[in-house]
């Protein structure tokens, strides 16, 4: 649980957070557009600027009380940096062994040094210089020697924000894993919904320099107007996993983890090949616009995907067009973008059963 | 002993180096915790102190010359200072004035390199090694130093070599006491004067072969740092 209420003036940027709260279990998203603070709370929170004013806890521990702080080299932070931050004179080695070196033994996450070096796939960079590393190996490293320091919090700054297309989409994968499997409570800053969707459990809406509002992912994604919809329209994020069936890595599906004890799992085929997705638990992210809906299961069709659903709620979500959100038979949400006439010509209401129909080559491309 | 048949003293070089080294060495333990704290330094007085430590480059080494023998002399503000202390002797025509003296005139050769160095220190690195636990010892010594040791090298080289080669201070400070304060830049000025252009010859050659031989491994050193740092 974080709790505060934080002000830090940087040059001419004037951060007064508010009043807030959160939990810190899972991955906590500082989103907002630049200038809106995200940064500068995040540095408040980490105790690295002096100038930092207000209260912050951490569960029932005093991090900040008026001018008095409690130092950053004792807060068991493990920080991400958008440009890695590594120590230029070392080796990747060194720079593990410089955070394993200063770890605390009786707290934090003990994880073992081997496994996160196979986990974050940096065995063969051990003896290079930092200095001719990619961005995606510096952040490789980066996230490792985070993870080595044993922190209690991992706090990242738009670690993605500096790399590829690429380079990204393999991190976002590391991410998504390795934070879920190791259980650190993350507090992530991005500006990009789609990292918000993949990785974060809670949003903290930061706008002018202070938290607009703190909303689950869930309830983030369930309300036409949210700041993490962009020119793509609505989107909706389901939990669940990657699997081949029958061992066949042509025939890939994501089936979903039920929200409730009486759902049962959804399966949607991928438009991807399963020798090079990674298998096991993730999170599917569904346009809207990728979405159709149908009275009806069709047959000969080419959208592989028909899912049952039941019509939530209708929202216009822009000129000419409705955002149907629907609720599936796992509990979870699915939204689909329809003009105005659909809705009309087919008489869609809340409280009806639907199909969804969704395009299998538009899912984990 | 005797150099191409050159009858030559050497101690005016064993002096010389003593001083450099030891100039070179109270140097950085007072040029660096000074150039890292105006370095850091967010307040509008810096560019007084600036431009303080930056005076020896631009006065004339009399002026500083005269201002030391007067704070330095037997009756000196400097001096009685010190005498509060217990201190009694005096800081000029000395060993001591030679190295006060030259402390003072390479000051600039130590800090700001240093001071350029600690500017460039990515600072996401100073806190990224802050989260890991390292407190301010710790990230100096582990961190800052190996950071900003090209600065480091560059400011003890030059504050060497600077120190090596120098001549109005040192002769006003220290003056001319053969045996004890006679440097080779003032032995080689007493040859001139008396007409021992042969001695005079000996002492330069060997200044200008120290001074690029010293030069070209500061550019070999530099050269394997930017290498290995790609």
């Amino acid at each position: 649980m974080f709790e505060g209420n934080l002000s830090l003036k940087l040059g001419s940027f004037q951060l007064d957070s508010g009043p807030f709260a959160f939990e810190s279990e899972g991955v906590t998203a500082l989103f907002g557009r630049s200038g809106s603070g995200k940064s500068t709370l995040l540095r408040a929170m980490s105790g690295l600027d002096r100038r930092t004013r207000g209260q912050l806890r951490y569960h029932d521990e005093i991090w900040q009380d008026g001018r008095r702080a409690l130092p950053a080299e004792r807060r068991d932070i493990g920080m991400v940096f958008q440009h890695a931050a590594l120590l230029g004179n070392r080796t990747v080695r060194g720079n593990l062994d410089f955070a394993a070196r200063r770890a605390p033994q009786d707290r934090g996450a003990a994880i073992d040094r081997a496994e996160i070096i196979e986990r974050t796939g940096i065995g063969p960079l051990l003896d290079r210089a930092v200095g001719n590393l990619s961005g995606g190996e510096r952040q490789r490293v980066a996230i490792a020697r985070a993870l080595i320091g044993r922190p209690r919090v991992l706090m990242m700054d738009e670690p993605l924000a500096a790399l590829d297309w690429r380079a990204k989409a393999e991190l976002l994968d590391l991410f998504e894993s390795v934070i879920r499997d190791f259980g650190i409570p993350t507090v992530l800053i991005t500006h990009a919904p789609m990292e918000v969707e993949r990785l974060a459990d809670r949003v903290v809406f930061m706008g002018a320099g202070r938290v607009e509002r703190v909303e689950t992912l869930r309830e983030a994604l369930d309300r036409v107007d949210s700041p993490l919809f962009t020119e793509e329209g609505p989107v909706a994020s389901l939990e669940g996993h990657v699997e081949c069936v029958d061992g066949d890595p042509h025939r890939l599906r994501f089936v979903t983890t039920p929200r409730t004890a009486d759902g049962t799992p959804v399966a949607f085929w991928l438009g991807a090949d399963g020798t090079d997705v990674e298998h096991g638990p993730r999170r599917l992210r569904v346009r809207a616009d990728d979405v159709a809906l149908a009275r009806r299961p069709i047959e000969d069709l080419s959208m592989q995907n028909q899912i049952p659903a039941r019509i939530a709620r209708i929202e216009t979500s822009g000129p000419g067009r409705q955002a149907v959100f629907l609720t599936l038979n796992d509990g979870q949400r699915l939204v689909s973008e329809v003009t105005d006439r659909a809705v009309a010509d087919m008489g869609l209401d809340a409280g009806q059963a639907v199909t969804a129909l969704v395009k299998s080559a538009a899912l984990l491309r | 002993m005797t150099l191409f048949g050159i009858p030559l003293d050497t101690h005016p070089i064993w002096l010389t180096l003593e001083v450099a080294a030891l100039t070179t060495l109270a140097l950085m333990i007072i040029g660096i915790p000074l150039a890292w704290w105006l370095a850091r330094m967010q307040s509008r007085w810096r560019v007084l102190l600036e431009a303080l430590v930056s005076l020896p480059l631009v006065l004339p080494p009399t002026v500083l010359g005269f201002y030391l023998i007067i704070a330095l002399g037997p009756s000196g503000p400097f001096t009685e200072f010190l005498g509060l202390f217990g201190f009694e002797g005096q800081l000029t025509f000395n060993l001591m004035g030679l190295i006060i003296g030259s402390v003072i005139f390479s000051l600039p050769f130590m800090v700001q390199p240093m001071m350029s160095a600690f500017q460039a220190l990515p600072e996401d690195v100073l806190d990224a090694s802050r989260l890991m636990r390292a407190g301010f010892v710790d990230r100096f010594f582990n961190v800052i130093l190996p950071l900003a040791r090209q600065g480091l090298l560059v400011g003890s080289v030059l504050t060497f070599a600077h120190t090596v080669g120098e001549f109005g201070v040192v002769l006003m400070v220290g003056g001319n006491i053969e045996g004890e304060t006679r440097l080779v830049s003032i032995a080689i000025f007493d040859h001139v004067e008396s007409f021992e252009y042969d001695q005079a010859h000996l002492l330069s050659a060997i200044m200008v072969v120290f001074s690029f031989l010293t030069l070209v491994s500061v550019y070999l050193i530099n050269r394997r740092f930017s290498a290995r740092l790609g």
